[in-house]
């Protein structure tokens, strides 16, 4: 296992070194310690490493990730995960503001609550957040998932387009467009897989499932494999 | 953007190391704001006495033999503290009107910082390191304070423009944010009577919960009905003599974190602030909810009130 304490060799020569991994290393798990909230811990990687973050992050980490693992031992802070393409980010604590915002693939997990604007104009991820998230979460979702076991704030999926909105408790209020909508078998397939994926406390049968009226945008059925 | 820290102490036993750890805090958020910086800080008092921090851009000129004019003009007894451009008036409480009178007229071109029994308030133009080594805030004790970094987005890099504001006795803000209708807000309490020295729109804001408490409302409330007034973002944090309180807008786009222990409750725009704080991987840290007062203070419990947006 490679450490590196970032407080010591900083955050250029963390980045360079992991950023120089590629999906033939033999450098595949790596610790970094006395994060103290730095910002754009991780970012841009592109190999099959796992990265142990030891204490919280701060603004960006792992943002526009590529198939690493990225592992938060602490909370995360804003823009977590942001762009993400592939790849895992887990968050043991929470994570602060637009968490995961315009990523496009990959699964994000937080095993505390999220902040406000989780997810906002999702392009494609996955994000399962064990406690609760803020208000105006998943804005213009285009598509991918977002599940969350406690409760969701004001204004959830507002302008939303395709992407898929899974709340096991209360929802404050829905935004613009956005709906209740029936949970059918392929629903409760799907959160069976991605609840065991990510380690959450959870059963299928209690969430409901919200998403785009349609009326907000021009949806035609014929393009409908375009999200 | 802008930098925030506050810390309010639970533990008398720290309150001799509260500038030096609010001068960490402080520095730490220099990126945020790195064109001035300010500190209140809320230190000892003196029953019957009350406090006047002022400012000049010539101290040499306007400090000299200040005490001596002043004492011309009030009763009983006057001393002075100066801390390179700022000096801190100690007088009777029941003199701080007439001094803030014959200030106007002896020393022309000194501005008041801020007034009360406890607070001091100290900023300048400049990186916080340089800001907090000039007034020597590490050397400081008290038993809360709030420090602010600016990065000047709505008026001019000044020291007038830098935060703390003074918004009554005792009593201050910082902000990180930007209002977008504080020109007519400005040109509205004006018309009020209220005075408003600069083009900066957090001054307004400082002037609006001013103007609220002098008809009549409590800082609380006036930081509700802040929420219904105030257009633009904001994170606000205010110092009262016994506490210290935070409201962030509806929206909520400016960063707060808090940090909670049984000896301290911390405020930071992000966690980094925080990260040297005794006992902080203990801590109890969470985002303050948007729309929502939030209180600590020594007399009372804490008290979060949700205000509908």
């Amino acid at each position: 296992m490679q450490s590196f304490d970032l407080e010591a060799q900083g955050l250029r020569a963390l980045n360079s070194a992991l950023n120089a991994q590629s999906s033939e290393t033999n450098q595949t798990v790596w610790e970094v310690v006395n994060a103290k909230g730095s910002h754009a811990i991780a970012v841009g990687l592109d190999a099959p490493i796992e990265v142990n973050i030891k204490g919280s992050t701060g603004y960006y980490c792992g943002g526009m990730n590529k198939q690493a693992t990225i592992h938060v031992h602490g909370s995360a802070g804003p823009g977590t995960g942001e762009n993400m393409m592939s790849g895992k980010i887990i968050i043991e604590g929470d994570a602060s503001q637009y968490l995961g915002a315009t990523a496009h693939g990959g699964l994000i997990v937080v095993k505390g609550n999220a902040s406000s604007r989780c997810g906002i104009s999702m392009k494609g991820v996955n994000i399962v957040v064990q406690g609760n998230i803020g208000h105006m979460s998943a804005f213009m979702g285009q598509s991918g998932n977002l599940v969350v076991c406690g409760d969701a704030g004001d204004a959830l999926g507002d302008s939303c387009y395709e992407a898929r909105f899974f709340v096991r408790g209360s929802v404050k209020s829905l935004g613009a467009d956005c709906v209740k909508k029936e949970m059918r078998p392929e629903h409760i397939e799907f959160l069976n897989d991605i609840i065991a994926e990510s380690g959450v406390d959870a059963k299928p049968e209690d969430f409901t499932r919200y998403g785009s009226s349609r009326t907000l945008y021009n949806f035609d059925v014929d393009n409908a494999g375009a999200y | 953007m802008c930098g925030i820290v506050g810390l309010f102490l639970k533990d008398p036993s720290l309150e001799p190391m509260l500038g030096d750890m609010l001068t960490d805090m402080l520095v730490t958020m220099t990126d945020r704001g790195p064109d001035s910086a300010g500190i209140a800080i809320y230190g000892g008092e003196t029953t019957g006495y009350a406090k006047l921090t002022v400012q000049s851009d010539t101290p040499e000129d306007d400090f000299a033999e200040l005490d001596i004019d002043l004492r011309k003009r009030v009763k009983g007894k006057v001393s002075i503290t100066v801390k390179d451009t700022h000096a801190v008036i100690e007088m009777q409480a029941d003199q701080v009107a007439a001094a803030r009178a014959a200030l106007t007229e002896i020393r022309p071109n000194v501005s008041v910082m801020s007034h009360g029994e406890s607070l001091e308030i100290f900023k300048e133009v400049g990186l916080p390191k340089d800001v907090a080594a000039r007034f020597d805030v590490r050397g400081m004790s008290g038993t809360h304070g709030i420090g602010h970094t600016r990065m000047a987005t709505e008026s001019a890099v000044t020291t007038m423009g830098a935060h703390p504001f003074n918004t009554g006795p005792d009593q201050c803000l910082v902000h990180n944010g930007s209002l977008s209708n504080h020109n007519s807000l400005r040109r509205r309490l004006r018309r009020l009577g209220v005075h408003i020295e600069t083009e900066n729109d957090t001054e307004v804001g400082a002037a609006y919960l001013t103007w609220k408490m002098q008809e009549g409302a409590t800082l609380g409330e006036a930081m509700e009905s802040a929420l219904e007034d105030l257009d633009g973002f904001f994170t606000f944090v205010v110092g009262t003599k016994d506490g210290f309180g935070v409201v962030r807008d509806p929206i909520a786009c400016k960063p707060a974190v808090m940090a909670e222990t049984d000896q301290y409750v911390a405020f930071g725009s992000e966690y980094r602030a925080l990260v040297n704080l005794p006992g902080i991987e203990n801590a109890r840290v969470w985002e303050p909810e948007p729309a929502t007062v939030y209180f600590w203070s020594h007399n009372d419990g804490p008290t979060a009130k949700e205000k509908a947006a």
